[in-house]
């Protein structure tokens, strides 16, 4: 009622006017009937009524609520002193814009991979079933980006559990859509059949799969495809439903689409394709993992039952594990063994799905948000004192309204309006800046295999933290400069004169302000610097091999009636065929190329005694190392004399060397790889030597590593990947190998990506970072600089009569640049040494993420706080140069 | 033009007060500002003289308690005028009002003259 009539006021004053008008009118008659002329009769009448407008705005009183109309009005001033200062309301809405901003844009990643919900019914009734234990002692095949849990484990837990009302099993893959030719993928998933029934996921369009869909041993099950797929390869037509979909060479019915609003559990990645479980053993063939003990490949979620809680749930999976793991024993070493019987599994939180770039990137980016945070504190400073030097500049102003009787809470209403104007500006500029930079951040983080689906959604928790911000920094940048400019009294304020001065504690904090900026932009420059080095180190690092000019070819075979030698030697046909084909120097075959993230390992047995070491493991084709630009120590390649049958061999780096044989020579000398229980293990001779190499990432140190011949390794015979050396760029070569590719094999299909990429990629996340933190490093050191200026500047319009005074007295003018210069020296020189002791500080603690970089490293420091320096004394030069300029007579004449 | 500075003493005399008058003048049927103004003059004798301005806070206060209503109507002479009429929580609260009123003047009355 009350909020109503407020915002009628308006009409309800016209209201009265009108109404007292219509008193006026009828008086006015009544007065020309009682003879009166109409001029003074209406006089007459306006005479009786009183004041009009006294009694217009008793009653607009009535309806207004003081405290809202008064503060509409506060901001309508606020609006209007920003019109009057443009310059002003620009930097500050610019700051902001940029400081909540860059928050916001890290947030709203944060938000999409780790805060919010599935957006699928009840996500809080999820739970992912896991193994507890000593989980390094999973040992076997891995496969998928969340490989939890083996199918007979699987199998078990859905048979057994009581816990969830509805469970699934997932394994993410790519699936193969061409037939031939250059690859096309697909980012899909194993589900099986209570997947999207568990999820309560309803079809966009046909149907969804279910359980039937998914039995042991089905032939080519149909398949539901994503909402974006759908869009991008069938148009959104609804006749894609039934058409048929390849997928790694097996012809699939569509049943149907699934919503725009879900795009799997799998956060980040996107679910192109859900293909039934069933039919993991398609594709792999032989191979399969469904039947394997040892093949840790699915996920496992489900659906809490009424009145479950995780802890019950977890209480029940507990129960149950003992007979479970008993029965589902790989055939493990004993001691793996013993550890595998010891496993448990237990219930935790589903509901938010899983993420491979969640793991990756989520603290980095709680790091990014911490840097933005004090960004926004810098800008924030640096506000609160240009706010300062505004209420200095209407102090008088201020004081005269004190002196009048204004209450001092109006005031800093009034003054704090301003700030609630600019922080609302600034919020709102800031969700576009936002917008902007979580796509480009996205886009910074998309791989050209790895496409990243993330919902940026401006979603209500992104507004509460943007507002949350905007009010936090209003508070520091608008209240307390509010409080200070009306805490003089209003004697020695008016005292003061029109010079506008609050005194000396007011600049004490202004002072106190620009070292706090400093300090902290140096830490966030220090990090920075740590980043971009840390950075620079493993890009730089020696990996082992000559990085260039690599190419990288992965040939994948589908249907093929070829047995498996007759692949291998297809390979090896194909492979010569590369070697002698223009613009390539050299070409090998490789298990694992390096820096791609996939690698393997296995244990030794030397003289017969087993080493506890796990020692990594690759398989290569003669050539690889002359092709890798590492040429081998000692000893001999891999030849011809090296296949299936013949004796085994091996070559070994030089840290294998060290770990295994103290350092000797290993040629000649023999080891034995330590096979499962009842498996043979033959004896294998070392042959040759090799440099150290990195293998899996450039961030580890050189480790023991082990190659054997590709023909003495167990190699999967539906795929192989070539490693190609090349005398033109690395790109303009896959239009040969295609050819050669498709002549040797007509169904075979070809990826390519060169070593330069696959290196850039496998650094992703550092350059993130070292971008972001230098860009936010240099964004802070620019606005401290900004406020040292403002300062000094001010220091210097203060000291105003001072310095004309020594002027006159016959001062040198280098004496007044050395004073100016010496404030700006002690406020430096503060904050250096704040901020210096923060830094190392908080470099300890990111010392972890830091590469061959100490966190106390004492040249970064000392760039760092030189640069700084260099930055800071050319903000200060400007008002040292315009005090010594001043004319003393100008001066002292405003005395 | 009456002085800024006898409002508030007569203010807290008359607010009560003229709520009760105006409730009374509208008892007897709906009227625009006017005239109640002059009703309560012309029965008071005049000696209530009533700033004809003041009646207008009183108007509205007394709608925004629900106990009168208005609408726009035609005066006798044809001008446009806004009508107040009673309504039934008014007419209530003129009983209340009036009995209070008694109770008041009598209660003064037994004060001013003990018997």
């Amino acid at each position: 009622m009350t909020l109503k009539r407020f915002f009628r006021r308006a009409r309800w004053d016209d209201e009265r006017a009108r109404e007292l008008e219509s008193y006026v009118a009828i008086e006015t008659d009544e007065n020309i009937a009682r003879g009166m002329a109409p001029r003074a009769a209406r006089l007459a009448a306006i005479r009786k009524l009183g004041n009009r407008t006294r009694v217009r705005e008793d009653i607009y009183r009535m309806n207004t609520i003081g405290f809202l109309d008064s503060a509409w009005r506060d901001v309508r001033y606020g609006a209007r002193l920003l019109r009057l200062n443009p310059g002003f309301a620009i930097v500050a809405i610019l700051s902001l814009a940029l400081g909540i901003g860059a928050n916001t844009a890290v947030f709203e990643l944060l938000n999409a991979l780790r805060i919010r919900s599935l957006p699928v019914a009840h996500p809080e009734q999820l739970a992912e079933v896991r193994v507890v234990g000593d989980v390094s002692a999973k040992s076997g095949w891995f496969s998928g980006n969340h490989p939890e849990l083996t199918y007979p484990l699987w199998e078990r837990i859905r048979d057994r559990q009581d816990a969830f009302s509805d469970a699934f099993a997932f394994s993410s893959n790519d699936f193969e859509l061409s037939e031939h030719g250059e690859s096309r993928t697909a980012h899909g998933a194993w589900v099986s059949g209570g997947f999207f029934t568990t999820l309560a996921v309803s079809p966009a369009a046909g149907r969804l799969l279910a359980d039937a869909d998914d039995g042991r041993g089905c032939q080519a099950p149909p398949v539901a495809i994503g909402y974006g797929f759908w869009q991008r390869e069938f148009g959104g037509s609804p006749a894609a439903v039934g058409r048929t979909l390849t997928l790694d060479g097996h012809a699939h019915e569509i049943a149907g689409v699934m919503p725009r609003s879900f795009s799997g559990i799998e956060v980040g990645r996107g679910l192109d394709v859900a293909v039934p479980l069933c039919a993991e053993a398609l594709s792999r063939g032989p191979r399969s993992a469904l039947s394997r003990q040892d093949a840790w490949f699915l996920g496992v979620m489900g659906r809490l039952k009424p009145g479950w809680s995780l802890a019950r749930a977890t209480a029940h999976l507990d129960a149950l594990s003992p007979s479970l793991f008993k029965e589902t024993l790989p055939n493990y070493p004993a001691d793996e063994a013993k550890k595998y019987l010891a496993f448990r599994l237990a219930a935790v939180p589903g509901g938010t799905g899983v993420s491979e770039l969640r793991d990756a990137y989520e603290s980095p980016l709680w790091l990014l948000l911490g840097t933005a945070g004090v960004v926004l504190l810098i800008a924030c400073a640096n506000l609160a004192n240009l706010m300062l030097a505004r209420a200095t500049a209407r102090s008088r102003e201020i004081a005269v309204r004190l002196a009048l009787g204004a209450s001092r809470l109006r005031i800093v209403r009034q003054l704090v309006a301003e700030s609630v104007l600019l922080a609302a500006l600034g919020a709102a500029a800031a969700a576009l800046v936002a917008r902007v930079l979580s796509r480009a951040l996205v886009a910074s983080l998309t791989t050209a295999n790895q496409p990243i689906v993330v919902d940026v959604a401006f979603d209500w928790r992104v507004f509460a933290f943007v507002a949350a911000l905007a009010g936090t920094a209003c508070l520091l940048f608008g209240v307390a400069p509010a409080l200070r400019a009306t805490a003089t009294g209003p004697v020695a304020a008016l005292k003061a004169g029109g010079r506008g001065t609050i005194g000396a504690d007011g600049f004490a904090l202004r002072r106190g302000l620009v070292v706090a900026q400093v300090a902290l932009s140096l830490v966030l420059l220090v990090a920075a610097l740590m980043f971009v080095r840390s950075f620079r180190n493993l890009a730089t690092v020696d990996a082992g091999f000559a990085k260039d000019d690599l190419l990288i070819a992965r040939f994948g075979i589908r249907r093929t009636t070829a047995s498996n030698e007759q692949l291998a030697a297809g390979y090896a046909e194909l492979l010569d065929r590369i070697r002698h084909a223009p613009g390539v120097v050299e070409a090998a075959r490789v298990r694992n190329v390096p820096i791609g993230g996939s690698s393997s390992d296995r244990q030794v047995s030397i003289d017969g005694v087993e080493r506890p070491e796990a020692v990594n493991y690759n398989s290569v084709s003669d050539r690889y190392f002359s092709t890798m630009g590492a040429p081998l120590v000692a000893g001999r390649d891999f030849d011809t004399r090296d296949a299936a049958a013949s004796p085994r061999v091996a070559i070994v780096t030089q840290s294998f060397a060290r770990v295994f044989f103290g350092g000797r020579n290993p040629i000649g000398k023999t080891f034995q790889i330590v096979e499962a229980p009842g498996k043979p293990r033959p004896p294998i001779e070392i042959v040759g030597l090799a440099r150290d190499s990195k293998y899996a990432e450039l961030r580890e140190p050189f480790q023991s590593l082990m190659y054997v011949p590709v023909a003495q390794d167990d190699l999967a015979p539906g795929f192989a990947r070539l490693i190609v050396r090349s005398a033109v760029p690395p790109s303009t070569l896959s239009a040969t190998i295609l050819a050669l590719a498709r002549e040797a094999q007509p169904s075979s299909v070809v990826t390519f990506r060169t070593m330069e990429a696959q290196i850039d990629d496998s650094l992703l996340r550092e350059r993130l970072v070292a971008a972001l933190s230098a860009v936010f490093g240099g964004l802070a050191a620019l606005i401290a600089a900004v406020g040292l200026y403002g300062v000094l500047s001010y220091m210097v319009v203060r000291r105003r009569n001072e310095i004309g005074v020594r002027l006159a007295l016959g001062a040198d003018r280098r004496d007044v640049l050395r004073m100016v210069m010496r404030e700006a020296g002690v406020l430096l020189a503060a904050g250096l040494v704040i901020g210096l002791i923060g830094a190392v500080a908080l470099a300890r603690m990111a010392s972890a993420i830091l590469f061959q970089l100490k966190p106390t490293d004492p040249a970064t420091l000392a760039v760092a706080a030189a640069g700084f320096a260099l930055v800071a004394i050319a903000a200060s030069v400007v008002p040292a140069v315009r005090a010594a300029r001043l004319e003393p007579t100008e001066a002292l004449r405003q005395l | 033009m009456p002085k800024r500075g006898n409002q508030p003493i007569q203010g807290e005399m008359l607010q009560g007060t003229l709520d009760l008058l105006v409730l009374r003048t509208l008892a007897a049927g709906p009227a625009h500002g006017h005239t109640i103004a002059y009703v309560i003059e012309r029965q008071s004798d005049d000696v209530l003289q009533v700033e004809h301005g003041s009646l207008y806070p009183a108007l509205h206060r007394l709608e925004d308690r629900g106990w009168i209503a208005s609408f726009w109507g035609t005066s006798e002479n044809n001008r446009k005028a806004r009508y107040y009429r009673l309504t039934m929580a008014g007419r209530k609260q003129l009983t209340e009002q009036t009995n209070r009123w008694d109770a008041i003047v009598r209660a003064v009355n037994r004060v001013l003259r003990p018997a």
